[in-house]
């Protein structure tokens, strides 16, 4: 009763200009052939040889690097519920300040860990230790991936177990559960929501990055994500990096669909 | 024997997360260009950095962009709620379903299709396209932190406020405006920092001449790293650091002004 | 004391619900009126009406003999005490209070004075500069009634104001209210569900039920006399039963029959089905076979002054409930006698909303 619709009118501007239009114009070129006609080609080249490698790869080190994520965050997250207020400040402070500083940055610091000159191999020098080879290998990259959305596993996760009603907790024991019992039938399924938007905020930018992967990976180990970047700023072959982002989209959204069937509550945790 | 194990964890956690960092930032004092050996102090990486024309113009566009692009978004996603308040649920969730497709939509997917629209519009990418770009992934954001506020009870407010005599417009700016501004507020800053942290979706719809921090990083890392990004990491992080401290102090100090 | 609120075939639907199907209502000057009913039935809607926030689809609301329907809310001379209150969390009691004289530009010295007459008029001298968030229940609602009144109006719409507190509280706030009452010297129109308040606080009570007015009359009147099913099931314990018509002042329930005076009043021919609603402290206990029906008492509740009783009917078909101040024991067989003048007969209900629905209050 407050307000008239029409204050609205920029907001369906911007979704019709920014999203509606261009997820159009990405499903326009992905079906369209060089020559100006409709072609599955573009869709259909993903299962060349070389695509599907990557694709497998980027779903293999997505998964991964969110399933260490999530085996780091869950005690990260349990520790900190179970820590003293004023001290849970402090926690929470000190794991959003590493999200504030640019990724590339901390993806750069990675690089600089890993590198041939690098400090970690510098170190094994002083000891007199041979050099490894750790850039440039699906480790490193997973490792870059893990450092980069780790806090977006972690803050989620916090959020909804945070919120657990912990009579519910002395319920469990009081109804005569161990404490292994209480964690698997009670905080866990409880967390779920929590949960589910983590993975959801690590698995997606862990199958579609392409930077983490040049950076880390030294462009020798190539992930789908790699892949349209390349055919958009390098190649310059719109059709194909359209039509390869719509298998990828596909991909997201069935990943999204599934972790949906776990989560009652529709994602309304996602922030 | 649970509370020290808990300890060595988040020890454990805070290296992981921070041993980086720290490593760029002693590295950002180091004279020499190696990345492994200490050869003594110096400030001259940061002068490389001041100096750099090509830096300054990518931090002037980064924050110019940023400011700019949560400004937008703040005005046209707070009007965006204020209008839903007033549609049919149903509409009101069609147009949430729109609303969530940037948030859960890969960013390259994103930047991709926004630059396709671009190119398809004839608009010549840079400053104006990175702009509209990062309003579009900011609203999201904004009517996320700004909608729960708009709720029943902001409605009862706003009737009492009429109910004791106020005009539309003045229990508007009076009651419902001050009722949504904490969520204006995060929306706000929200949209900044997604606005300075992104790459991918700039990447895509900039032009060629134009670079924000994020995007000139990306261009020098692959030519080889110079020291001088080590120290513009330190810079970024004593930033973030300076403006969490002061939101959070002033945070806390609100919440003991609500405690007492 | 002349009429100052009238109601004149209110209908409102909303969507596919019609929530209010032809209200007429007069509210007097000074009056106390409490609209009474369970969830659902059109009460709020009815104040909200009132108060400007919904508009009638039908009828038209007067006031003080002007229409007001098309009135917008902030210019209509009553004010509201919300449910929950609606205090505006970013002021303090004091600005909270200053609200609508500050809308009306009234001078900083008014306002000041204003304000700690508002407050001592509540009993909460001092609160000035409280904040919002630091008051208990009660004393939101008492800063809630502090802010509705300052505006002088001439009609307080109160709607459930007290149903946020616990019972002692609210038994308090009762006396309060009516204090306040008297002391300002203005109508009170008040809606709540508790047939308990509506009773204690009212010179006028309007049952309402299913969007229409059930019954309108002084507690005492609404009490005794009941003029249906649901208006007895709601305010108050009873005993409703089916009953037939035998004679003028005879009504048959179950095959007994029981001497009453109204059945001759309101005029049932022999033969009218009707319901028959016996209030349980109208019934009295005597000896086994001494009174007009027998019964084995099934369960006793001792309920603070007096004790509530089940007690089966001898042929098994009926459950009477009993209020006495004697005690009975689980078991005893007993004979049960009602004076004429208690047994109240009713027209049996012709439409669905006039039935006794069942409440879950």
């Amino acid at each position: 009763m407050i307000a008239k619709k029409r204050y609205a009118a920029p907001f369906i501007f911007w979704i019709i200009a920014g999203t509606v239009i261009p997820l159009i114009s990405i499903a326009y070129y992905g079906f369209t052939s060089r020559s100006g006609g409709f072609t599955l080609a573009n869709v259909a080249a993903m299962f060349r040889h070389d695509h599907m490698q990557a694709l497998g790869l980027s779903l293999l080190l997505a998964f991964i690097s969110t399933l260490i994520c999530l085996i780091i965050a869950f005690p990260m997250a349990m520790v900190l519920r179970e820590s003293k207020y004023g001290k849970q400040g402090f926690l929470i402070f000190v794991i959003i300040l590493p999200m504030w500083m640019n990724f590339l940055l901390r993806t750069m610091a990675w690089q600089v860990l890993l590198e041939r000159q690098g400090v970690i191999n510098g170190l094994l020098g002083l000891f007199g230790l041979p050099h490894q080879e750790l850039m440039n290998t699906p480790g490193a990259i997973i490792l870059g991936m893990v450092y980069d959305f780790l806090p977006f596993m972690i803050l989620p996760i916090y959020n909804t177990v945070s919120k657990i009603d912990s009579h519910l907790i002395e319920a469990s024991y009081d109804l005569g559960a161990t404490k292994f019992r209480t964690y698997t039938k009670v905080i866990l399924p409880l967390s779920v929501p929590g949960i589910v938007s983590g993975i959801t905020m690590v698995f997606i930018p862990a199958l579609t990055t392409f930077v983490i992967s040049n950076m880390l990976g030294g462009g020798k180990i190539n992930l789908i994500g790699n892949i349209i970047e390349q055919e958009f700023t390098v190649n310059s072959n719109w059709y194909l990096g359209s039509g390869l982002s719509l298998v990828m989209m596909v991909f997201i959204i069935l990943s999204m669909l599934l972790l949906r069937k776990f989560d009652k509550t529709g994602g309304e945790n996602l922030i | 024997m649970k509370k020290v194990l808990g300890r060595i964890y988040i020890l454990i956690i805070m290296l992981f997360l921070y041993l980086p960092i720290l490593t760029l930032i002693v590295l950002s004092f180091n004279e020499a260009k190696s990345m492994s050996v200490w050869t003594g102090f110096s400030l001259k990486w940061y002068e490389e950095l001041f100096r750099s024309k090509i830096m300054m113009g990518a931090i002037v566009n980064t924050f110019s962009i940023a400011v700019l692009a949560a400004l937008i978004a703040t005005v046209v996603g707070t009007l965006a709620v204020i209008g839903m308040s007033a549609m049919k649920q149903r509409q009101v969730n069609v147009l949430m379903g729109f609303n969530n497709i940037p948030m859960l939509n890969a960013d390259i997917v994103t930047g991709i299709a926004l630059m396709l629209f671009f190119l398809m519009v004839g608009m010549p990418r840079g400053y104006i396209t990175i702009l509209f770009s990062h309003v579009t992934f900011c609203i999201p954001y904004v009517i996320l932190s700004v909608k729960p506020r708009m709720n029943k009870n902001t409605d009862r407010l706003f009737e009492a406020a009429l109910d004791l005599g106020a005009s539309e417009r003045y229990a508007f700016r009076r009651i419902v405006l001050p009722e949504l501004r904490p969520g204006i507020m995060s929306g706000f800053l929200l949209s900044f920092t997604m606005s300075v942290d992104d790459f991918i979706i700039t990447y895509f719809t900039r032009g060629a001449g134009i670079n924000t921090i994020s995007t000139l990083i990306y261009s020098q890392v692959k030519v080889g790293i110079r020291p001088s990004l080590f120290a513009l990491s330190t810079l970024v992080f004593a930033a973030a650091l300076i403006v969490l401290l002061t939101v959070n102090l002033r945070q806390s100090r609100a919440d003991k002004a609500l405690a007492a | 004391m002349g009429e100052l609120i009238r109601l004149e075939g209110i209908v409102k639907s909303f969507d596919d619900t019609v929530v209010l199907k032809g209200i007429d209502l007069s509210v007097e000057e000074n009056e106390f009126v409490t609209l009474l009913g369970p969830s659902g039935c059109g009460k709020t809607t009815t104040l909200r009406i009132i108060g400007g926030f919904v508009r009638p689809d039908e009828g038209r609301v007067f006031f003080d003999g002007k229409d007001i329907t098309d009135m917008p809310a902030n210019q209509r001379p009553v004010n509201t005490v919300f449910q929950n209150y609606a205090l505006f969390p970013h002021m303090n009691v004091g600005e909270n209070i200053a609200f609508s004289m500050r809308v009306k530009n009234k001078p900083e010295a008014y306002i000041k004075d204003k304000i700690k007459y508002a407050l001592k008029l509540v009993n909460l001298d001092g609160f000035e500069s409280r904040r919002i968030d630091q008051l208990s229940g009660g004393q939101q609602q008492r800063i809630a009634m502090a802010r509705a009144i300052v505006n002088e109006p001439r009609v307080l719409l109160l709607d459930e104001p007290l149903g946020a507190l616990d019972l002692k509280l609210r038994q308090e706030m009762q006396y309060e209210l009516v204090r306040l009452k008297k002391e300002l010297g203005i109508t009170f129109l008040y809606i709540t569900h508790d047939q308990e308040e509506a009773l204690t606080m009212s010179d006028k009570v309007v049952v309402m039920n299913e969007g229409y007015i059930q019954q309108e009359g002084s507690p005492e009147e609404i009490y005794d006399e009941p003029v249906n099913a649901f208006v007895a099931d709601f305010i108050g314990d009873s005993n409703i039963l089916s009953g037939l018509m035998v004679d003028e002042k005879l009504v048959r329930i179950n095959d007994i029959d029981y001497p009453c005076i109204d059945g001759s009043e309101q005029g049932f021919p022999p033969r009218t089905p009707v319901d028959v609603v016996i209030r349980p402290e109208d019934i009295e206990i005597k000896p086994y076979g001494k009174g007009l029906f027998n019964g084995t008492i099934i369960s006793k509740l001792f309920i603070g002054v007096h004790y509530e009783m089940l007690v089966q009917s001898e042929d098994g078909e009926i459950e009477w409930l009993l209020q006495n101040y004697d005690q009975h024991d689980v078991g005893e067989k007993i004979g049960m006698y009602v004076r004429p003048e208690n047994i109240q007969i009713m027209q049996k209900p012709k439409s669905e909303a006039e039935s006794a629905i069942e409440l879950d209050i």
